[in-house]
């Protein structure tokens, strides 16, 4: 775009670049907003289904499609409320830092083949840090309140995301490892073609990692049964008791964008990314590297996997929820502690091991990408950098020649 | 609070202490099942003491009955236990009965069977709901109020309210079943039979479920007998006693030939205990698991208490009989009678003057007694316990506050 | 408890205690001497052959007509009662006790009559004696911790008195 903008329409470096930033993030916010949404939707029909209800069925016609949308309206319209006794300063900046931190790590995350706001080599730690820096927009909500809930939410978080970031490092390091890059977007490539590609499938350490993931990222992102920062039952509502109206959606829209991030994430690195089950596009001959239409018709047949891989993982999350009763404070510590962390570490060196013995992958030759796409084909920050080709280029559907 | 603490084996003992902290469960709290304020006093997680503060739905019901003649105190009734209304009115109408040495028909007996145990399987699916809202899974409670709906329905067309029935009254009961009523009791009983296996899916055999209950706010046979708990809360903590078969004459005759086995474990079984889930491990008796389990298999055994009962109303000839005056005078005395409620027992207390108007009325509220024990079982444990064992006790704040 | 055997028991282990009973009442019971109250329940729950192991209730029942002219016809005078329902859950019988209290303690009104509590042999006795106390006005002596229960901690009067009167206002709340 950047190159588009400079050499096309003739823009001066800054200005491209500037225009090129506000474009990726627009549509990333966007990404967020429009997906929190519909999540909250989505959530409210998979929860009535579960419980045997309709959920709403008017707001905008059928399906009350809209009733997201009126609850928007609704939160705007409510009074902001803001206790006596709090810091005025931190309670309205809590809301921000939560979604701040939620939002900022999308821009990692690769939507389709190169379809990413920003490409970078570290993406995976990236991903991981930003979206545990969302703990202290609780942490500060809790403090902040001048409630005892908010306080004992908070600091149930802290204890819990701080905890689980250990083992969700380790499983996130495994995908890192097989692939020999942090960067998601090779990583993604290196799982292309049939399923069995797949990290969840390179070998049985992955397998059982993913799961672990699993467990690590519910509880990462605070949903039931790890919901322990905004257990209602116990601490009224957790965090956000004191909060109201749009502030109290932000967190609502970190939460939802969270989920969502954190599944896009198990696609990403074990789940082929936005290569599905089976290689169509390959099947049929497009490739996203040739052709005047192909690499779109790619691109999109990309970003409707990943989509639907991750919102899959998001309504799995939902169905824990409306499911499982939820743990206590020391439960879910002792399962970070004492199941996750081992089962994380162990895996991790069983997976190096194998790596190192069996360099293929759980068939040799199988797990091996097929036809054109191979480490390092694609110049950019994950693979073998052509010398002298910029680094900052990756952008948003950037057609590589 | 070293001194609080002592030698119990449930309080996890930590090198960290903080410092207390003071906090309200209550009265405005989402799992305080109605206006119970409960004061914690807490360091970090741990609660060191908790303090009911009741009466804040106080009505003053027992002043309220002086005032009024015996029949008319029965809406009053249906208020306490508004979860069991018709099992208020039973213990109330019983007692007045009682003092009047009065029986009422065949017929009327087998219908306050039915509908008092279709009043119990409504009041522990609500219980059983609730608790597992309690524990933070919201699902259940929705499938349980699903079930007691159509029970609620039943109840509507036999005497026209959903909640407060005031159907039960002195002298038997106000109105007659509607024709096809035992049909649809009979379906509704027959399509619900199955669903408690759903039920024992969801939240009994559950692993975080029994993670979170067994072993939690264990009470002792000693100390459920010496605070009066009663009804669930004691046979949780294996003490054989239910009032349907060990209560006073009056209330056991209603009972005479029906076949049901007090739910409490003896020599370590429950009764037909082959046809439910196996007892956790770590469950121990009269702990919140168990409490919940002897719910569970009430609901069994009243359903099968309202198949007995529809037989045996369906081959009663005659009527249920007229309910007594307003203005019936009661003879001078006074009568106390306990009645097995879903909570507990219920005993109501009543003396007269010999006029129509009661000297005296009292209701001993079983959930008063069975909440009197929370702050023992609630010493030491974590705050996400404190729901768990408030939950398990099953209470209903109008019946505690009156 | 029916049958006089057990009374005579009774009588004999805590002497003095026992001044009268009715075993022909719907109900039949036995009346005990206010001072002697908490002896004899420890007798009742811990040594005697029925262990009545558990208080079902206490209940105050104020026997005082505030009308004049009613009053005058009354075969009884003014006088507090504390009915003790007791049960056995062993044995799986029940037990009346009944003491008889003066309305206020020396006849001097707003000063509440006393009788020793009975915590000390049920730990669940404590409600219903904060309850008892709240509503009808009865002090307990020995209670750890007598308090209003179910009324607000500044409230006037004992509601379940015959002669009480609502107050016209509570915390500028409208009463009447």
């Amino acid at each position: 775009m950047v190159e588009f903008l400079t050499s096309t329409v003739g823009l001066s470096g800054w200005l491209a670049w500037t225009i090129a930033a506000v474009v990726s993030a627009v549509l990333v916010l966007n990404v967020i907003a429009g997906g929190a949404l519909a999540f909250i939707w989505a959530e409210r029909k998979v929860s009535a289904r579960i419980q045997d209800r309709l959920g709403p069925t008017r707001t905008g016609g059928r399906f009350g499609w809209l009733q997201s949308v009126a609850d928007g309206i609704k939160l705007l319209a409510k009074e902001d409320l803001m206790p006596q006794g709090a810091d005025g300063l931190l309670f309205r900046l809590a809301p921000y830092v939560s979604f701040c931190a939620s939002f900022c790590a999308f821009i990692a995350l690769p939507f389709a083949f190169d379809v990413v706001g920003q490409r970078l080599n570290v993406a995976v730690f990236f991903v991981v840090a930003v979206l545990g820096l969302e703990v202290f927009g609780v942490i500060l909500a809790g403090y902040a309140s001048a409630s005892k809930w908010s306080l004992f939410g908070a600091m149930r978080e802290a204890a819990q995301v701080v905890s689980y970031e250990v083992p969700l490092g380790m499983c996130v390091v495994v995908p890192v490892m097989i692939a020999g890059t942090m960067d998601m977007v090779t990583i993604a490539e290196k799982q292309a073609g049939w399923f069995w590609n797949w990290y969840i499938f390179h070998d049985p350490f992955t397998f059982v990692i993913f799961w672990v993931y699993v467990t690590c990222a519910v509880a990462s992102v605070n949903r039931a049964p790890f919901d322990l920062a905004e257990a209602e039952s116990e601490l009224v509502a957790g965090f956000h008791t004191e909060y109201s109206g749009l502030r109290w959606s932000y967190f609502f829209m970190a939460e939802y964008g969270s989920m969502f991030l954190v599944s896009a994430m198990a696609a990403v690195l074990f789940l082929g990314g936005w290569n599905g089950p089976v290689p169509l596009a390959s099947l049929a001959g497009l490739s996203a590297g040739t052709g005047d239409t192909a690499p779109y018709v790619v691109r999109l047949l990309g970003l409707a996997n990943l989509v639907a891989k991750a919102s899959l993982g998001v309504i799995v999350m939902m169905w824990i929820r409306w499911t499982l009763p939820r743990l206590r404070i020391d439960q879910v510590m002792a399962t970070c502690l004492k199941y996750c962390t081992p089962i994380a570490a162990v895996m991790f060196a069983g997976a190096m091991l194998w790596k190192i013995a069996l360099p293929g992958g759980l068939v040799p030759g199988l797990s091996r990408p097929g036809g054109e796409i191979r480490e390092g084909w694609l110049p950019g920050p994950g693979g073998a950098a052509i010398p002298g080709e910029s680094t900052r280029d990756g952008s948003l559907a950037r057609v590589t020649p | 609070m070293t001194q609080l603490m002592g030698d119990d084996p449930r309080i996890v003992e930590f090198d960290v202490r903080t410092d207390e902290m003071l906090v309200n469960m209550g009265p405005q709290h989402p799992s305080t099942h109605g206006v119970l304020r409960l004061v914690l006093r807490t360091d970090g997680e741990i609660v060191s003491e908790v303090e009911p503060h009741i009466g804040y739905l106080h009505r003053c019901a027992e002043k309220i009955g002086e005032n009024l003649t015996h029949r008319q105190w029965i809406p009053y009734t249906d208020r306490m236990d508004y979860l069991a209304a018709m099992n208020m009115n039973l213990g109330w109408a019983l007692a007045v009965e009682k003092l009047m040495k009065y029986e009422v028909s065949q017929k009327a007996r087998h219908l306050r069977v039915l509908i008092t145990e279709l009043g119990r399987i409504a009041s522990h699916l609500v219980g059983m709901g609730a608790y597992g809202l309690d524990l933070g899974t919201f699902s259940p409670f929705l499938y349980a109020f699903r079930e007691r709906e159509r029970i609620l329905d039943l109840f509507e067309e036999a005497c026209g309210a959903r909640l407060t029935y005031s159907y039960i009254t002195i002298g038997g009961l106000t109105a007659d079943l509607p024709p096809g009523w035992l049909q649809r009791c009979e379906a509704f009983l027959d399509q619900f039979e199955p669903i408690i296996a759903e039920y024992h899916a969801l939240l009994t055999t559950n692993a975080i479920f029994v993670k979170r209950t067994a072993g939690i706010g264990v009470l002792s046979r000693d100390m459920a007998i010496e605070y009066g708990c009663s009804g669930p809360v004691l046979r949780g903590s294996g003490v054989d006693q239910d009032l349907r078969r060990d209560g006073e004459a009056i209330y056991t005759a209603m009972y005479d030939g029906y076949a049901f086995e007090v739910a409490v474990q003896k020599n370590g079984h429950y009764p037909r205990d082959h046809q439910y889930p196996a007892v956790p491990a770590d469950a121990v008796l009269g702990d919140c698991w168990h409490r919940f389990f002897v719910r569970m298999l009430e609901v069994v055994q009243s359903m099968d208490l309202a198949r007995q009962a529809i037989d045996r109303y369906a081959s009663c000839k005659g009527t249920i009989g007229e309910p007594l005056k307003l203005t019936e005078k009661m003879p001078a005395g006074d009568a106390y009678l306990e009645t097995e409620c879903p909570k507990g027992q219920m005993g109501f207390y009543v003396v007269s003057d010999g006029s129509a108007i009661p000297w005296r009325v009292r209701a001993r509220s079983s959930s008063f007694s069975n909440l009197a024990v929370a702050p023992e079982l609630c010493r030491g444990c974590l705050i996400a316990d404190v729901p768990a064992i408030v939950g398990s006790l099953d209470i209903v704040m109008g019946e505690i506050d009156r | 408890m029916r049958g006089t055997s057990f009374l005579d028991q009774f009588r004999e282990a805590v002497p003095g205690a026992v001044v009268g009973e009715n075993l022909t009442a719907v109900d039949p019971w036995v009346e005990v001497v206010p001072a002697k109250i908490a002896e004899a329940c420890r007798w009742l729950a811990k040594a005697s052959p029925v262990r009545f192991d558990s208080l079902q209730c206490i209940t105050a029942v104020d026997w005082f007509e505030p009308d004049a002219k009613k009053a005058a016809k009354n075969t009884w005078q003014p006088h507090t009662e504390l009915v003790y329902h007791l049960w056995s859950t062993p044995a799986k019988v029940s037990l009346v006790l009944k003491c008889e209290l003066p309305r206020w303690q020396g006849d001097v009104p707003g000063e509440l009559p006393e009788l020793p509590s009975v915590t000390g042999v049920w730990r669940g006795a404590d409600w219903h004696e904060r309850e008892v106390y709240d509503l009808s006005g009865v002090r307990f002596t020995g209670h750890p911790d007598l308090r209003r229960i179910l009324c607000p901690e500044d409230w006037e009067g004992h509601p379940l008195r015959k002669d009480y009167e609502q107050p016209l206002d509570y915390h500028g709340i409208r009463g009447k």
